[in-house]
């Protein structure tokens, strides 16, 4: 049967292929398309029984006559040869090489839509990367073997961002060691050279595997890409010990192609026309990160989806946040103030942060820092809110110290160079800057030892005092100025 | 046998004569299972617990005559199970870090010896019926497992094995039914999963569970037997909700079923709850715990059937007289299953895509909860808590408010509190609870009578405060009374020093009824006084930043359940600070008098 040829086309639909009268096909096996000028097809058997089978065609069926069409059945699953000569290569969706050299010949190969990991083999992760990023590390710090994808716009410098996290992922007291995989699905040609670049510039190009399909390029080859790019990374994960960061770009463009063989095949759709399987068809990609018992190295994922009109409560980011370990939410109104990058805090959130921060891995504070500059920073948005409806004049005392903690949080903190690589002791001290323009009562997540240890209140406020001219019987209304000692005093 | 027709995703399609529906299946050369889901003709529809790659028609197909049942006996304690109860632990020995298919594994160990202790009041020729406990055996250090004869059997008691060492497979007892058969008893049984397990007789729930979180048992009580749900968008703190009921609830069992959620989920209950203290028992959590997992990249199928083997395994244990807690994270994603397999079946979607038959699925699995009498005369309970995630935050779609319907306690968790830290992110505007009324019986009489009273008076100050939160927002602050603004700053004390809870933090992770109520009333005191002196025209903001008030927020991670007298010492501290103020401020007015 892998030698015979079959012309038994009895339809073709968008990219699909209706066979008819082929016996015991098994499903998932690989399929070779040849149209009547000779160019093959790669596609995939998706339903299959004793009178019909359904072939998915990944450079869909454009151009095609059912009459000339022979089909080959590999009767195999898509597999991908695996070696170590895949670093510093180039490939397609289906692991075919892209950068004109030849194909990896291996002995080993593996069915790309790998198998579920077993929930009991799984470590799980803790070890703190340092991305150089203050509201990555300090916020929503990444571990190695977690997913957190960035949840962007068009038009935001998501790009930017996944490729400075490249650049300067690190663990604290290790050189860098990680490898990339690359996966990118529908990007433009300046996006995919831009990252080119980027990793050449950087000199990690030759420890990074890349595949890629282009705007341009077939978009049913989408649906396969990130199960050949994760198999590729799972080799180098858990075969050869290296540590792996995944960077899966654009999610959104996988959905798409998604929705549009469900559709194509009449499955029913549940929320904007999307099949109701997105979920597990999206965790079976995403699932793939992650760390094993007894195995050297790991897989960090970071995803990257556009939000369609920046809602995050469309399907793809919706169900991609109930499955990913947290996300870092990318905003329209930050990046137009020209802040980069452009992270808008309070959605953005890493759930494995609070195993890999503290005394052992970051800084003793880190995690009480967190939870402090995340409420404080939404009290501070609710003064500058306030302030819009009444103006700033109007505004109590306090609520102003808030507002200016919010500009200085924006502006000091959020915003940091394309090339600037904070130390995570840096960003904490930063954080201990902005917090101590806060009087100490309001900070109720940290402890007093904290206060006495890194807050400047006294200090802050003096200074604030002389910059506005006050002398200090205009300063009188503080009649009762908070005292950290008198606070911590246990009756 | 017959054989394989057509292959649609999970959905196989087999010629198979005599096959009833909802027998087990299983096809191809892998020796995939499945279960009958429809017959048509001399076809049915068989939905496979694995995937399906590679399978061709025109493979085998047997009928195994049986439906989808699980393995009842010791052993299951500590264990993690996938969806249709093999042992993930086992396998991952026989098949490495993923998981192979067609593997067949028993449920409990064959080689694990058990030492078994005969009932000492059966006699050999009595009767017994179903659920009769005939002996027991000690599961772990703490938990019992009484051994029952199968609720479907009953007769004369003919051999009663002696006290020794047993493996699960050696018959401890025979008994004679009334037509004469002869039936061996072993240490487990065997139960299918979709029919519930009988018992004597429902009772009423009276005893609430207590989770040691104060938003929970303190505002919204749920009660052992009773129904709950924890509805939320992504992020706002489910999983972490789930995971603290699993550890601090005040229950003999806990049965934590990942249904459709984050593998990394399930290895933090499987690392940390060993090394964590159960506060009822004093020993390691993970001997009274166990798992069903059927991580998000498992096949669907056993998704769905999941639910069912968490549940069947929870009234296993209630039937042996235990109070029962199952928390299944998440509902939602055994709907999607559902709706999945619906759709490959070409049946009519009603709402967003799910079958005419979603709100009948669920409430037949939350009835399943429950206070009972069991079988054998004892009490025991099954509490049931389904973590909801609606798309986009959205509580009005089809899962979530057919479960809310359902259950009597709902923890609506809010992206607005998680957004602003504020753990755990149940809103209490939408949450409710229905057994507030019984809950208040038991506090009244085991904590503190003004418990109820406290209670009302704390959600009536943030009702109140979110009121004034909107005027803010129109008009500004200045547009308040002295005393509104204090109801503002007294809300936000209230959540501060009660409502929020640090799971991470050691102190504060776990509050005792007696610790909760003192925080509550502390806070509350801290409020009345303030508003008391405001007639003396102290300013808010003077009481606002007293360091009494930063110690209020802190005190919950200071002093631990232990260590209730010093939290009872902040009482004195209030009041020498208020009539401090109020001695400072009388005289400020005598002399402008």
């Amino acid at each position: 049967m892998k030698e015979k040829e079959y012309r038994m086309a009895t339809a073709a639909r968008g990219a699909l292929l209706f066979m008819q009268g082929i016996p015991g096909v098994p499903l998932g096996d690989r399929v070779v398309v040849r149209d009547h000028r000779g160019r093959k097809r790669n596609g995939q058997v998706i339903l299959t029984s004793d009178e019909t089978v359904l072939v998915q065609v990944f450079e869909g069926t454009d151009d095609l006559d059912l009459e000339r069409t022979w089909v080959r059945f590999l009767e195999e699953p898509f597999t991908l040869p695996l070696s170590p000569d895949m670093l510093g290569r180039v490939f397609n969706g289906v692991g075919q090489p892209k950068d004109g050299r030849p194909p990896i010949i291996s002995a080993l190969k593996r069915n790309v839509n790998g198998a579920p990991v077993n929930p009991s083999a799984r470590s799980y992760p803790r070890e703190f990367i340092q991305t150089g990023i203050s509201t990555i590390d300090g916020l929503n710090s990444l571990v190695r073997g977690q997913k957190l994808p960035i949840f962007s716009g068009s038009g935001l410098p998501h790009n930017r961002l996944a490729a400075q996290i490249v650049r300067q992922a690190k663990l604290l007291g290790e050189a860098a060691n990680f490898v990339v995989v690359f996966a990118a699905m529908g990007v433009s040609h300046t996006d995919a050279r831009f990252f080119e670049e980027d990793f050449e510039s950087s000199g990690v190009l030759g420890n990074v595997v890349m595949f890629i399909n282009l705007a341009d390029d077939p978009p049913m080859e989408r649906l396969i890409l990130p199960r050949t790019a994760l198999t590729a990374a799972e080799y180098l994960a858990f075969d050869l010990d290296r540590h792996v960061l995944a960077v899966v770009t654009d999610m959104t463009h996988y959905a798409e192609a998604l929705r549009e063989v469900a559709t194509a095949k009449g499955d029913v759709p549940a929320r904007k026309g999307y099949p109701g399987y997105l979920y597990s068809d999206l965790a079976e990609i995403y699932e793939r990160a992650g760390r094993i018992h007894d195995r050297h190295g790991s897989i960090t994922m970071v995803p990257v989806l556009s939000m369609p009109s920046d809602d995050i409560t469309h399907p793809i980011p919706d169900l991609t946040g109930y499955i990913t370990e947290g996300q870092i939410v990318l905003s329209r109104e930050l990046h137009n103030q020209g802040a980069y990058p452009p992270v808008t805090v309070p959605p953005s959130l890493s759930r494995l942060m609070k195993d890999g921060i503290g005394k052992d891995d970051t800084r003793e504070d880190h995690p009480r820092v967190a939870s402090q500059l995340y409420a404080s920073y939404a009290r501070a948005l609710e003064a500058r809110n306030l302030a819009s409806i009444i103006g700033a004049e109007e505004l109590s005392e306090r609520d102003r110290l808030y507002l200016a903690f919010a500009d200085a949080f924006e502006k000091r903190f959020v915003t940091q160079g394309e090339q600037e690589d904070r130390s995570i002791v840096e960003t904490l001290d930063l954080a201990w800057e902005l917090l101590s323009l806060l009087p100490p009562e309001t900070l109720g997540r940290v402890t007093e030892a904290d206060l006495k240890k890194y807050h400047n209140w006294e200090v802050v406020s003096a200074e604030r005092a002389n910059w506005y001219g006050r002398t200090s019987e205009d300063s009188a209304d503080e009649e009762h100025p908070a005292d950290p000692q008198a606070a911590g005093r246990v009756s | 046998m017959g054989n394989i027709v057509q292959i649609n995703g999970p959905i196989v399609t087999v010629r198979l004569q005599g096959v009833h529906n909802g027998e087990q299946v299983r096809v191809g050369r892998l020796g995939l299972v499945g279960e009958v889901i429809s017959l048509d003709g001399n076809q049915a529809q068989v939905q496979v617990y694995e995937s399906t790659e590679s399978l061709s028609p025109g493979e085998s197909a047997q009928a195994l005559g049986h439906p989808l049942s699980v393995e009842l006996g010791p052993g299951l304690l500590g264990q993690i199970f996938d969806g249709v109860q093999r042992p993930l632990k086992a396998i991952r020995l026989q098949s490495g870090d993923q998981i192979a298919r067609g593997l067949e594994l028993p449920a409990l160990d064959r080689e694990q010896v058990w030492q078994f202790e005969p009932a000492s009041a059966l006699d050999i020729g009595t009767h017994v019926g179903g659920g009769t406990i005939i002996g027991t055996v000690q599961e772990t250090e703490t938990v019992v497992h009484r051994i029952l004869v199968p609720p479907a059997q009953s007769g004369e008691l003919l051999e009663h094995a002696p006290a020794g060492d047993y493996t699960v497979d050696q018959v401890i007892a025979r008994i004679r039914n009334s037509i004469g058969h002869v039936h061996k008893l072993k240490l487990f049984h065997r139960w299918p999963v979709r029919r519930p397990r009988p018992y004597r007789a429902r009772d009423h729930a009276a005893v609430p569970l207590m989770t040691g979180q104060r938003i929970l048992d303190t505002f919204f009580p749920l009660l052992k037997g009773g129904t709950g749900a924890v509805p939320g968008p992504f992020g706002a703190g489910k999983t972490i909700v789930q995971q603290q009921i699993a550890r601090w609830a005040n229950a003999d069992i806990v049965l934590y079923v990942g249904c459709g959620e984050r593998g990394n989920e399930l290895v933090e209950v499987l690392e940390s709850f060993p090394k964590l203290t159960d506060p009822h028992s004093g020993r390691s959590l993970m001997e009274r715990t166990l798992l069903v997992a059927n991580t998000s990249n498992m096949p669907v199928v056993a998704r769905e059937a999941s639910i069912y083997v968490g549940v069947t395994i929870a009234e296993y244990y209630r039937d042996q007289g235990y109070d029962v807690v199952m928390v299944a994270d998440s509902t939602s994603r055994w709907a999607e299953a559902l709706r999945e397999v619906a759709g490959r079946l070409g049946q009519m979607p009603v709402e967003e895509g799910y079958p005419a038959y979603l709100a009948s699925r669920l409430s037949a699995f939350y009835e399943r909860a429950g206070s009972v009498q069991t079988l054998a005369g004892n009490r025991g309970s099954v509490s049931l808590i389904g973590a909801v995630s609606p798309p986009g935050g959205d509580f009005s779609e089809p899962v979530t408010s057919h479960t809310k319907e359902m259950v009597r306690t709902f923890w609506a968790l809010t992206k607005e509190l998680a957004d602003a830290r504020h753990y755990p992110a149940v809103g209490w505007n939408d949450s409710f609870s229905g057994y507030v009324e019984t809950a208040a019986k038991w506090w009244a009489e085991h904590v503190d009578p003004a418990w109820a009273q406290r209670r009302a008076e704390a959600l009536a100050l943030l009702a109140e405060a979110d009121e004034l939160a909107r005027i803010v927002n129109l008009v500004g602050p200045e547009a308040l009374s002295p005393a509104q603004r204090w109801v503002l700053e007294g809300a936000g004390l209230l959540k501060e020093a009660v409502l929020q809870q640090s799971a991470l933090d050691k102190v504060d992770s776990y509050a005792s009824p007696r610790k909760q109520f003192i925080l509550l009333d502390l806070a509350l005191k801290i409020y009345h006084e303030g508003k008391d002196i405001l007639e003396l025209e102290v300013p808010v903001d003077h009481i606002a930043q007293l360091p009494l008030l930063a110690k209020m927020r802190r005190i919950k991670s200071v002093y631990s359940s232990d260590q209730t007298e010093e939290l009872r010492k902040l009482d004195q501290e209030i009041h020498e600070t208020f009539d401090r103020i109020r001695i400072e401020y009388a005289g400020v007015k005598e002399q402008t008098a």
